[in-house]
């Protein structure tokens, strides 16, 4: 991963925290608004062209489950499935927003994400894509006519057949060279002017001085002609130049797209009216207005409202935080309860948030540059070959007495023979099988050495809240309750969209329980819910609101008029998958960390609920990097699995870094490989399958030299005739790319 | 030999028409989902008339 662009996102980060859009997750009623408003704003007459990612989609039945789902929904014209890329595109009248698409396929049970169309840049990659199949299909053509012609001249075809299969073969193989060699001519001629010799300078050389120097046999009635060997160079390079951007272009495009329509803006209250203003407009003591739901845009201290403000994705608590007059809230928290008034403090680059972005930055540019197996197997390929080559030019003329037609032969011949079509191959053809695989799994590898970093982790570092946990509460002691209550509770937490009463609510959905109905149901913020019931007072919400004595862990209570209060128990849910992870890590000899900025006790209970010996509760997000480069200081390989904006620091500064894709867009950004699914189970086959790659990868190389050493010392004394180089090519190329698919 | 003086160019012609069969199948855009194809075979919806 590059520093600069990363850096450059995370200097955006408010961005991720001021738009209405965030709220889908806290108030998905707020939404329909800004949907529709941004639809407003792009003006789009042909409607909506919606993009939705379906990371659980494998089979046919999904194809038309999900097609037929979205067909029906009201306002939606046509839907279409595309299972490579696990996605949807749907086209829809303007007034459908993603979330009510969401819904319907969450109601049919597939999970959705929506992606943004305006990064789409889908069109652009496709394009390029198609460009590179284009090239590959007339180079194949080429290669499959001319080498008939070849093989008849091999065969024994003489004197004036020979010259005209030549020339045939000169007219197919000439324009075939000038389309489909582009790319690589393109590339070398870029590295040529920056000063450095990539792999594409000794390709390009080959192609053009074996086309040239097979015209000039051809013109001079020559036995030897090369254009089978320039076309079959150019075919199977673009092979692995293909496989390598469509790895890359499935990876880039979907990790891009997960990247939520998240504006900068912020409510200013000028003179009594709110303005909405871009987040860089905010000055130390504006007064900004912030809605339920809503993600705080500056740090800054409450003046007027009551609520409560979730910070897990900043500190890791898992529970909320009670918030009024005076309260400091930091940019990043979100508002959860009643609408809050704020003074600001702090905006922009002095807000909590950024000097969090800094030490992402800091850990970004600490980081040493990755070499990939291919640029150092690239780095000692390129010089090799054209000092092998030139020396092969000057013995010969030396030999030779000058014989500038054979010297030039000789060495065009060592540079088709060490042909690195093997190299070009050996790299994309694995990373290709292994990210399919994990794709499979539902792991996108973002960065194209994330799976050789990987390979090579000995210890992990896991976040809690949102990572090992859903990062959700889930209602413990619901068999306590009488049916009556809990249908009563259920009925006030329908009117609240915390977390708890969220939880209470979709519990009793769950368990099909019926709802009674209630009169004058108000949310008291900051405090809970209160209604009427059968002319009863009935209140859910903080235990010092109801007379409640207050426990040590996550709560809500219940009072029915003059009963005494019932109390609710809550615990964060374990992610699925995330026990099977942790074992399946420790049976790998893979050391196990736990590392968070929730309480102790949260922290302790989950660690030995899942057997790791290793934990730290209330650590900073300086902390956590602190304990990622002590670590990496004492020569440990780390991988982070965090999803919070407290982690993006350390997933920056680890070896390699994983999120879940429900991670803050910076949190995806840092990091290398994006969970698309609930299940965490995939994080420890994604570490068998890199060490596997490597180890393929290696072979490669490895029969790519063994190839080289019998053919070079052939092709330098000048044996090497075109069939030779024919048979060194195609052989070396399909085992290496055998070999890739081997991959269990 | 006189017979290469036909058979060079039929093959280079059908060849060229495979070649074209190909350009058109990209621009279609029939390689963008390989795997949602090989599975929409499997599912009957539109088998008794063609979608609309």
């Amino acid at each position: 991963m590059s520093v600069a662009p990363a850096a450059g996102r995370l200097t955006e980060a408010p961005s991720d925290f001021t738009d209405e859009h965030v709220s889908a997750s806290a108030c998905p009623a707020c939404l329909a608004a800004p949907s529709a408003e941004d639809l407003a704003k792009s003006g789009d007459i042909k409607g909506a062209r919606l993009i939705l990612s379906l990371p659980t989609a494998h089979c046919a039945v999904c194809i038309s489950d999900v097609e037929r789902a979205l067909r029906r929904h009201p306002g939606v014209r046509s839907a279409r499935v595309n299972l490579t890329l696990k996605r949807v595109s749907v086209d829809a009248e303007g007034t459908v927003g993603a979330d009510d698409l969401i819904k319907t396929l969450d109601g049919i049970g597939y999970e959705a994400h929506e992606l943004d169309p305006g990064l789409l840049s889908a069109t652009e990659t496709d394009r390029r894509g198609r460009d590179l199949l284009m090239r590959i299909g007339v180079s194949g053509f080429a290669m499959m006519n001319i080498m008939l012609l070849s093989i008849s001249v091999w065969s024994g075809a003489e004197d004036a057949t020979r010259d005209l299969f030549h020339w045939i073969s000169a007219a197919i193989a000439l324009p075939t060279v000038a389309f489909a060699g582009q790319p690589f001519f393109a590339s070398a001629w870029t590295s040529l002017k920056a000063g450095r010799l990539g792999m594409d300078v000794p390709i390009s050389l080959a192609i053009i001085l074996a086309s040239s120097i097979s015209v000039f046999e051809t013109m001079n009635h020559g036995h030897h002609a090369y254009f089978d060997a320039a076309v079959m160079l150019t075919f199977f390079l673009l092979v692995g130049r293909y496989l390598d951007y469509r790895t890359r272009a499935v990876a880039r495009s979907a990790a891009e797209e997960l990247a939520a329509l998240e504006v900068p803006r912020a409510t200013l209250l000028r003179d009594g009216a709110e303005v909405v203003v871009p987040v860089n407009e905010l000055a130390p003591g504006d007064l900004i207005r912030v809605r339920p739901g809503a993600r705080i845009p500056a740090d800054g201290e409450v003046t007027e409202g009551t609520s409560e403000t979730d910070r897990s994705l900043l500190t890791g608590e898992s529970l909320p935080v009670y918030a009024g007059p005076g309260s400091k809230l930091n940019a990043g928290e979100v508002n959860l309860t009643g609408p809050l008034t704020l003074r600001v403090i702090a905006a922009g680059k002095d807000s909590a948030l950024h000097r969090m972005a800094d030490l992402v930055a800091m850990a970004e540019s600490a980081k040493t540059r990755y070499t990939s197996l291919a640029e150092r197997a690239a780095r000692a390929y390129s010089p090799l070959v054209h000092i092998l080559s030139f020396t092969a030019f000057g013995v010969w003329m030396w030999l030779t007495g000058g014989d500038l037609r054979f010297a030039i032969n000789i060495s065009a011949a060592v540079l088709i023979i060490t042909c690195p079509c093997a190299l070009g191959l050996a790299v994309p053809a694995v990373v290709t099988a292994a990210s399919g695989k994990l794709f499979r799994k539902g792991l996108l590898i973002k960065d194209g050495t994330a799976l050789e970093r990987l390979a090579e982790v000995d210890t992990v570092v896991f976040d809690k809240t949102g990572t090992l946990t859903m990062g959700t509460p889930h209602p413990e002691n619901l068999d306590a309750l009488s049916t009556e209550e809990f249908g009563v509770a259920a009925a006030l937490a329908s009117g609240s969209s915390h977390p708890l009463a969220r939880a209470i609510h979709d519990a009793a959905v769950a368990q099909a329980l019926a709802i009674p109905l209630l009169e004058d149901i108000r949310e008291v913020p900051g405090y809970g819910v209160e209604g009427r019931w059968n002319g009863q007072v009935v209140r859910l919400g903080r235990a010092d609101w109801l007379g409640a004595e207050a426990g040590a862990t996550t709560a809500t209570h219940l009072r029915i008029g003059a009963a005494l209060p019932v109390t609710i128990r809550f615990a964060d849910q374990l992610r699925p998958g995330a026990a099977e992870a942790v074992s399946a890590l420790s049976a790998q000899g893979k050391r196990v960390f736990l590392v968070s900025g929730d309480v102790e006790g949260a922290v302790s209970a989950l660690a030995e609920r899942l057997g790791i010996a290793n934990w730290r509760a209330g650590a900073l997000p300086q902390e956590k990097v602190a304990l990622v480069n002590d670590l990496t200081a004492e020569g440990a390989r780390v991988l982070m699995v965090g999803d919070g904006l407290n982690d993006t620091a350390a997933l920056a500064a680890a070896h390699a870094s994983i999120s879940p894709a429900s991670a803050l867009d910076a949190a995806r950004t840092a990091s290398d490989i994006v969970l698309l699914g609930q299940d965490l189970a995939p994080v420890a086959d994604a570490l068998r399958v890199a060490v596997q790659a490597r180890q393929r990868i290696k072979e490669n190389f490895a029969i790519s030299i063994v190839y080289n050493i019998v053919a070079v010392p052939i092709a330098l004394i000048g044996l090497a005739t075109p069939l030779a180089a024919a048979l060194a090519m195609s052989t070396s190329s399909i085992t290496v790319s055998l070999n890739s698919l081997r991959l269990k | 030999m006189g017979v290469i003086a036909f058979l060079i160019p039929i093959s280079l012609i059908l060849g060229g028409l495979g070649l074209l069969a190909f350009f058109w199948s990209v621009k279609a855009r029939q390689y963008e989902d390989p795997k949602g194809d090989s599975e929409r075979i499997l599912s009957d919806e539109f088998d008794d008339h063609p979608k609309g």
